[in-house]
């Protein structure tokens, strides 16, 4: 305790993981009241809402050594300031899109949190263990629909592999270990993303082959996220979330 | 997809209930998304610790033509209540 700069680098890990649930739960909830079905609609909603629920854990805890708030965080910081993977922030796309996301995310998630849950942060590891709970249930939605979507019809499977084509340069940033999430790897805080990779690969792999999908062969990849280097989408995005703080700042209701 | 997928009949059980009970309907692909598609729907707040799920094409119900046989004839047997007998002086609670 009382090491400043150790809950500095905790602040910014759990702002990072905030900003991904925030960020992408919000993408989840623009399907409310427009998903192709209701049962659906209710489905992908509670996903979202699950993910809102980790953002605020996340961000809260962040907060704490920040000096602001949960809402302060989320409402009132531009897009340069906010700390998620492109991927989470990327439009929402047609539903195959969003499912293919939402699948390729959560086979990471089931990993990334299982490790988490070992953290030395105590709240971290109180986070992850929540949320890997949750996450076992959006990966047996989305692997449900991955094979429904692929084994569908011609047009179900054509737009499916074109999602897959399309975010897979936004892979990489969910392995990638700056200077930050290195250092708290050796203090048993953060997790290896780097190692995670194999095994997620050999899932994503398997499970899209299974369902007449394959892992496109690609030459590109973007990142930037991390560091506030984002797509001109999230600001888009900020526009219509923080509205309300914006045209009325200190609202409550 | 609604039109195309089959309707089924969610039931619940509660915490502390004994016997699952019908809370309503969807339409899902087949079973499995059906279970999943009620867990969404209808477990949201708590309210129950385990799922059935039936397609309602496997249901038989009882038709409204069959009424005059199936039913009235209880009306006229009030013998078949409990309520309909007096009980002897020393039974103080029943």
């Amino acid at each position: 305790m009382g090491d400043k700069k150790l809950d500095d680098q905790i602040a910014e890990y759990a702002l990072r993981l905030g900003d991904d649930a925030l960020v992408f739960g919000q993408r989840l909830c623009e399907w409310c009241a427009d998903a192709p079905t209701l049962e659906e609609d209710i489905a992908i909603s509670n996903v979202g809402l699950d993910y809102l629920g980790r953002a605020r854990m996340a961000l809260q805890y962040a907060g704490k050594t920040l000096g602001r708030t949960e809402d302060e965080l989320a409402f009132l910081r531009d897009s340069g300031e906010f700390r998620n993977l492109l991927l989470v922030e990327l439009p929402r796309g047609d539903f195959a899109f969003s499912m293919v996301r939402q699948y390729l995310l959560d086979e990471f998630e089931l990993l990334f949190f299982t490790q988490l849950c070992g953290s030395k942060d105590d709240t971290l590891g109180a986070i992850a263990a929540k949320t890997v709970k949750e996450v076992r249930y959006h990966q047996r939605r989305s692997a449900n629909w991955m094979q429904r979507l692929g084994l569908g019809t011609q047009e179900s499977q054509a737009r499916t592999q074109a999602a897959i084509d399309q975010l897979w340069g936004y892979m990489p940033e969910l392995f990638e270990m700056d200077e930050l999430e290195t250092s708290l790897l050796q203090a048993g805080i953060a997790v290896d993303r780097l190692e995670l990779h194999s095994k997620w690969l050999n899932t994503v792999t398997a499970q899209l082959a299974s369902a007449n999908l394959q892992i496109p062969q690609i030459d590109w990849q973007v990142v930037g996220g991390r560091k506030g280097v984002h797509t001109e989408h999230l600001g888009h995005m900020l526009g219509e979330m923080q509205f309300l703080q914006r045209a009325y700042p200190g609202l409550q209701w | 997809m609604s039109e195309l997928s089959p309707l089924f009949e969610v039931f619940l059980r509660g915490r502390r209930g004994l016997d699952h009970i019908h809370v309503g309907s969807l339409h899902a692909q087949d079973a499995g998304q059906a279970l999943e598609y009620a867990r969404d729907t209808y477990i949201r707040r708590s309210e129950g610790v385990s799922i059935w799920v039936v397609e309602s094409k496997d249901i038989h119900a009882s038709q409204e033509s069959d009424v005059a046989s199936f039913y009235d004839p209880m009306d006229d047997k009030p013998y078949r209540h409990a309520t309909h007998y007096t009980l002897p002086d020393g039974v103080d609670n029943m």
